[in-house]
């Protein structure tokens, strides 16, 4: 494979049901693909952690998937309302969610770290009031 | 264990993947909190939860597990069915409570976490 493979998805900010959509579909792919079960578990989770914050941080956004020769890229982009101390928010059991998000399961101030336990380089960048724009790295 | 053991331990309705209730699965955990399951489980093949949304079905997915089990009489969305059917998971439901249902499975021999920290 010499082209890379661009998967790209609207992440519906509206609808907590379908969150996580995005991420399932690339998990099919890859695995249609024939990468290492190891791989596509880390690419999946680290795409799902993040796919979720969009949708319950961020409103939503587009996801976008590259399959290169050498590493997959996740690129994860919303204009929700920025993360206003990266830092504080990288570490296990930082959490701004709300009960309502902790009773369907999340908010537990997990997920950015564990994105980046399964990735082998990850970037946040973001502004208050502009958005966020996450790029993941798993070497392949 | 054989997942139709866990089935008939917990007194299950089988909801999803019928045609896969012969396959063997070696540990389990059990959270109601998916971004736990997500940050610390390892190679648990079965997840018990008291939630109910089909966050529960794709973090199995995510996580390769095998089976899902809804405890304390908990019934499934129809799109938390069909995930699970598409996903190949084998979705159960019991009426027996989360302490209780892990104590069943565990007595009989399914085993928690190998966790890495
Ligand atoms: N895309 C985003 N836009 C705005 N804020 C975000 C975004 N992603 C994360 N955050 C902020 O960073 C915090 C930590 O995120 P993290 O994913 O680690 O935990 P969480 O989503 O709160 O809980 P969990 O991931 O365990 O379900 C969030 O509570 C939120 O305040
Ligand atoms: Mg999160």
């Amino acid at each position: 494979m010499s082209e890379p493979l661009v998967f790209t998805f609207e992440v519906d900010g509206e609808n907590f049901t379908s969150a996580g959509n995005a991420s399932v579909a690339v998990k099919k792919k890859l695995r249609w693909l024939g990468f290492p079960p190891e791989i596509i578990r880390r690419v999946s989770v680290a795409m799902y952690e993040g796919e979720i914050n969009m949708v319950i941080h961020a409103g939503g956004g587009v996801a976008t998937v590259t399959v290169l020769q050498d590493r997959i890229d996740i690129v994860l982009e919303d204009h929700g309302p920025g993360i206003a101390n990266v830092e504080l928010a990288m570490k296990e059991g930082f959490s701004t969610a709300t009960d309502h998000i902790r009773d369907l399961g999340f908010g537990a101030g997990m997920g950015l770290p564990n994105m980046k336990k399964n990735t082998d380089s990850m970037e946040i960048q973001t502004e208050l009031g502009k958005g966020t724009t996450i790029k993941m790295i798993i070497n392949l | 264990m054989k997942i139709s053991k866990i089935a008939s331990l917990l007194n299950a309705k089988v909801h999803s993947g019928a045609d896969l209730l012969d396959s063997e699965v070696n540990e389990a955990c059990g959270s109601d909190m998916m971004s736990d399951v997500l940050a610390f489980v390892k190679n648990q093949a079965v997840l018990l939860s008291g939630l109910v949304n089909s966050q529960v079905i794709r973090t199995a997915d995510m996580m390769d597990m095998r089976c899902v089990v809804l405890v304390r009489n908990k019934v499934p969305t129809e799109e938390m069915i069909e995930l699970a059917e598409e996903s190949g998971i084998v979705l159960l439901s019991t009426s027996i409570r989360m302490y209780e249902a892990c104590g069943i499975l565990y007595v009989n021999g399914l085993k928690a976490s190998t966790t890495e920290a």
